[in-house]
């Protein structure tokens, strides 16, 4: 057993380390494109500084998540051979197509940005950035479908004891990707607005270039508000999917025992899962009936009634998840959400009411928002991971059975001690250099510069190279 | 159509544009400490492979998902099997990556030096591993009736598996060497090419003992594939033809020569291997072979239909990205910190 939990907790810990940098990977390349896009098409220089400025802090974020996901790409292998064996027909499709089609895109045209500042044409040049947050979110689309099939299989028959693929379409095409993959996406896209908007708003409290980054301001309120209301809705047509096909995870998302018929959504509990049940409970009546179903009278099913439906159909053991973990993991996910709803909001009044540059009080709030969406982040994948426990593939596969029989607990101590140890080691250099390249801002041009603006802006653009 | 054939090379097609591609720079990183002679220097080198280093990685992520895809059985059991192996690579190319990319950023002695063991070591230590699992590989492994594998790390360390690693290392370093004699410059390219030249022989030596040995300890010559020979004389006049190539200063010519080394010895490797994947030395019937080991002829078809369409746009645009940084990498090309 002590295996078991080892490569657990090693998933866990190396897959939430990645996720920390690929979302804001996602929102942030595509922030960078449009910056460099406005300065294609504006013309104005304050644009090319921002696509700069961003465009470093980009390539330190994105050089983490690269070396993070090649972790990923081997440790389905390394940790979770039966597992593998047993999905490979289907998983490993998504996961070679996202290498081919969006990876190789993605690194070939980042080199092609970083080093053809001088290069290249203005618009082949603007097209690399695009094309790299364009293979971003398309290496998500893979992923995630690859996940999405964990969550809810389809497209397959069980062969010699192994999953065989169908049914391609319906694995493009699985309802649980068409609400998973806009929701994640779309978080990412938060997560980089709130990035852009608290950078350019600690550099408007410090008084650097108030009016550059109050472009930067604007540009990333806009995203975060239209994005930040996607995440509400998005999540709630998944939340809706959940219900029908992994009703167990939901259940356990609301603490929620015993079946109700008009369900109440919970807003406070202290969860008790040895003795199933649930204290000190403050609910909302009628509002999961809403969340599930859009209406106020539909039924919700219980853990305990759906335990006994699991053992009566796979046999004995307990089917319940974590349950504290995954109710308070989803109520952190949402309240943030919220938070940020409210955070995009008032950013667009103040803007509205002209006030963007000098409400010192905003930017002090927003600097704090930049670390809000990683906590959102991985409490909504921790929701999803461990609601769908003890299956690894919901149903078929349990988490106990995909291990490597092959690894010994030795192993995964030392792997889990060394990855450990790397991935502080690059949190710290991350934060640091992060630090390190935004709080200079932008230096301010003297006159007699500007003439020779050209050739100074050709130096410029050479740091970034090696 | 035998699609278990068609993804066995495809697989082999990636491990080769792998070694090839992320061998020179690997070589290069190993011989950045030996070549330099200051932190312009050592830029230089660094940025001769800045704009390729990680779509060259790339490849390697590739050939795991396509070993994934086509034949799931090989990466789990490889994987699971040469653990700690391959968590040393990981480790080495996630230090590597992080001092060539952040190596710049600060400009501090001890922020550049910690860079600079990260990108000797992050580039020598897999260019090492890869020779060794490739070699325990032919040699063939302890793998039981379950698929798994059942020996122990030591178990990969016998003394012709590290002269694998060495044989490796001592290739790629010299495919190194050449690449740098093309993308560089004066007194650095003529250093480069003093090394190249410098190492040649003796890896010569090491590669042929290497090769010799093989007729002894590995499966590799015992059924061998169509054309038996014709490869590995091709890999030994490939290496030879460098060296007289580099000696007549044809570098673009000598390039290919190692690079012909690289893809023939790959070639060899996966050709003595076929129809298996990883030989069991405990019971032969229990090998890994690409029909026992593959993914539904379904699963198959779909991805040989996405890797037709996809590879060749690849390539193409990695062509590209040469061509755009075709030019040697000049010491004034540096920007003064
Ligand atoms: C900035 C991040 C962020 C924010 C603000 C939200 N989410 Fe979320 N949520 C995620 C980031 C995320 C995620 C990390 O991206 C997850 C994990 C898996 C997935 O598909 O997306 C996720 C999963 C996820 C799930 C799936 C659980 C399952 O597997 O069944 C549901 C039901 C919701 N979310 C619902 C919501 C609702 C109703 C929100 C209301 C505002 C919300 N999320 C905001
Ligand atoms: C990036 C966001 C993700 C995060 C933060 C995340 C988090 C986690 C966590 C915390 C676990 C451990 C659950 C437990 O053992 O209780 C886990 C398990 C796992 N996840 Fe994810 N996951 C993510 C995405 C994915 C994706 C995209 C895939 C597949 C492509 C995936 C595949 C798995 C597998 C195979 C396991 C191991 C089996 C298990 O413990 O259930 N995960 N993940
Ligand atoms: C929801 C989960 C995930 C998403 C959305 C995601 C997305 C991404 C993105 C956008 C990148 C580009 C680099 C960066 O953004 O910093 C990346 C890197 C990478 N990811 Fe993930 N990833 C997820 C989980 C995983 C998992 C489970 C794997 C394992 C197969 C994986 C494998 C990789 C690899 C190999 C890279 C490096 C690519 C390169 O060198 O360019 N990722 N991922």
């Amino acid at each position: 057993m002590e295996e078991l939990d080892l490569a657990r907790w090693q998933f866990g810990i190396t897959t939430i380390y990645h996720f920390i940098f690929v979302p804001l990977t996602l929102g942030l390349s595509v922030l960078v494109a449009i910056m460099q896009t406005f300065w294609y098409r504006t013309g104005d220089t304050a644009y090319k500084k921002l696509t700069k400025y961003f465009g470093k802090l980009f390539i330190i974020v994105f050089t983490l998540g690269v070396v993070t996901g090649i972790v990923q790409e081997f440790q389905f292998g390394m940790n979770w051979s039966e597992y593998s064996r047993f999905v490979g027909d289907i998983f490993g499709i998504p996961l070679a197509i996202e290498a081919l089609m969006a990876f190789f895109l993605e690194s070939t045209f980042l080199g092609l940005w970083i080093f053809g500042w001088n290069r290249l044409k203005k618009g082949v040049h603007l097209l690399c950035i695009w094309l790299v947050a364009i293979a971003s979110n398309l290496s998500a689309i893979w992923i995630l479908m690859a996940n999405s099939w964990m969550q809810v299989p389809v497209g397959y028959h069980i062969v010699g004891g192994r999953a065989e693929l169908t049914d391609f379409v319906a694995i493009l095409l699985n309802e649980r990707l068409l609400v998973q993959m806009p929701h994640t996406i779309i978080a990412g896209f938060v997560t980089g607005g709130l990035f852009v908007l608290g950078i350019s708003a600690w550099m408007m409290l410090r008084g650097n270039q108030k009016e550059i980054f109050q472009k930067s301001a604007r540009i990333a309120l806009v995203f975060t508000a239209v994005a930040s209301l996607l995440t509400a809705t998005t999540g709630h047509s998944q939340a809706q999917d959940t219900v029908q096909s992994q009703p167990m995870k939901m259940a356990a998302m609301e603490g929620l025992w015993e079946t109700e018929e008009p369900a109440s959504f919970s807003l406070f509990a202290i969860i008790d899962q040895e003795n199933r049940t649930s204290m000190r409970e403050v609910r909302l009546p009628y509002m999961l009936s809403v969340l599930a179903h859009n209406n106020l009278t539909s039924e919700v099913r219980g853990m305990n009634d759906l335990q006994a439906e699991m053992e009566e159909i796979h046999g004995e053991g307990s089917y319940i998840p974590p349950v504290a973990v995954v109710y308070w993991g989803f109520r952190i996910m949402v309240g943030l959400g919220m938070l940020f709803i409210f955070l995009a909001i008032t950013g667009l009044v103040l803007w509205w009411k002209d006030k963007l540059q000098t409400a010192t009080w905003f930017h002090k709030i927003a600097i704090a928002f930049i670390f809000l969406p990683y906590i959102a982040n991985t409490a909504g994948w921790i929701v999803t991971e461990m609601g769908r426990q003890p299956w690894v593939v919901y149903g078929l596969l349990l988490t106990a059975d995909g291990v490597s029989p092959a690894v010994t607990g030795t192993s995964i101590w030392i792997s889990m001690a060394s990855f450990t140890l790397v991935y502080g080691f690059l949190a710290a250099v991350a934060v640091f250099l992060i630090i390190r390249f935004s709080k200079p801002g932008i230096p301010k041009e003297n006159k007699k510069k500007k003439e020779a603006s050209e050739d100074d802006d050709s130096k410029d653009s050479d740091a970034f190279v090696y | 159509m035998d699609f278990q054939l068609i993804w066995f090379i495809l697989i082999a097609v990636l491990f080769i544009g792998y070694f090839f591609l992320e061998g020179f720079d690997f070589g290069v990183g190993i011989l950045m400490p030996f070549i330099s002679r200051d932190d312009v220097d050592r830029r230089v080198c660094i940025n001769t492979i800045g704009p390729f280093w990680d779509a060259n990685e790339v490849w390697l992520i590739t050939a795991g998902g396509a070993m994934f895809a086509a034949f799931p059985h090989w990466y789990a059991t490889l994987f699971s099997g040469f653990y700690l192996p391959l968590l040393l690579i990981l480790l080495a190319l996630i230090v590597r990556a992080v001092g060539f990319e952040f190596r710049s950023k600060v400009d501090k002695p001890f922020w550049k030096k910690t860079a600079d063991h990260f990108i000797f070591w992050g580039s020598l230590i897999p260019a090492f591993i890869w020779g060794v699992a490739l070699t325990n590989i032919v040699m063939g492994l302890p793998i039981g009736e379950d698929m798994n594998f059942h020996g122990g790390l030591f178990g990969l360390l016998s003394p012709y598996a590290i002269l694998g690693g060495l044989a490796s290392t001592a290739m790629f370093t010299l495919h190194g060497a050449i690449f740098l004699t093309l993308r560089t410059e004066g007194p650095l390219m003529e250093r480069a090419e003093k090394v190249a030249k410098m190492i040649w022989i003796p890896s010569g030596v090491l590669l042929l003992v290497f090769a010799l040995l093989g007729y002894l300890y590995t499966v590799l010559f015992d059924e061998f594939g169509l054309i038996p020979g014709t490869l590995p004389l091709l890999a030994i006049i490939s290496f030879i033809a460098g060296y007289f190539l580099l000696r007549a200063n044809r570098f673009g010519w000598s390039f290919a020569a190692t690079g012909g080394t690289i893809i023939f010895g790959t070639i060899v490797a996966f050709e003595g291997l076929f129809p298996k994947l990883m030989p069991s030395t405990l019971n032969i019937d229990w090998s890994l072979t690409v029909y026992n080991a593959s993914s539904s002829e379904l699963t198959l078809t779909i991805m040989s239909v996405v890797a037709l369409i996809f590879l060749p746009i690849v390539l193409g645009y990695q062509a590209y990205s040469y061509y755009v940084f075709r030019q040697r990498v000049t010491r004034d090309s540096i920007p003064t910190s």
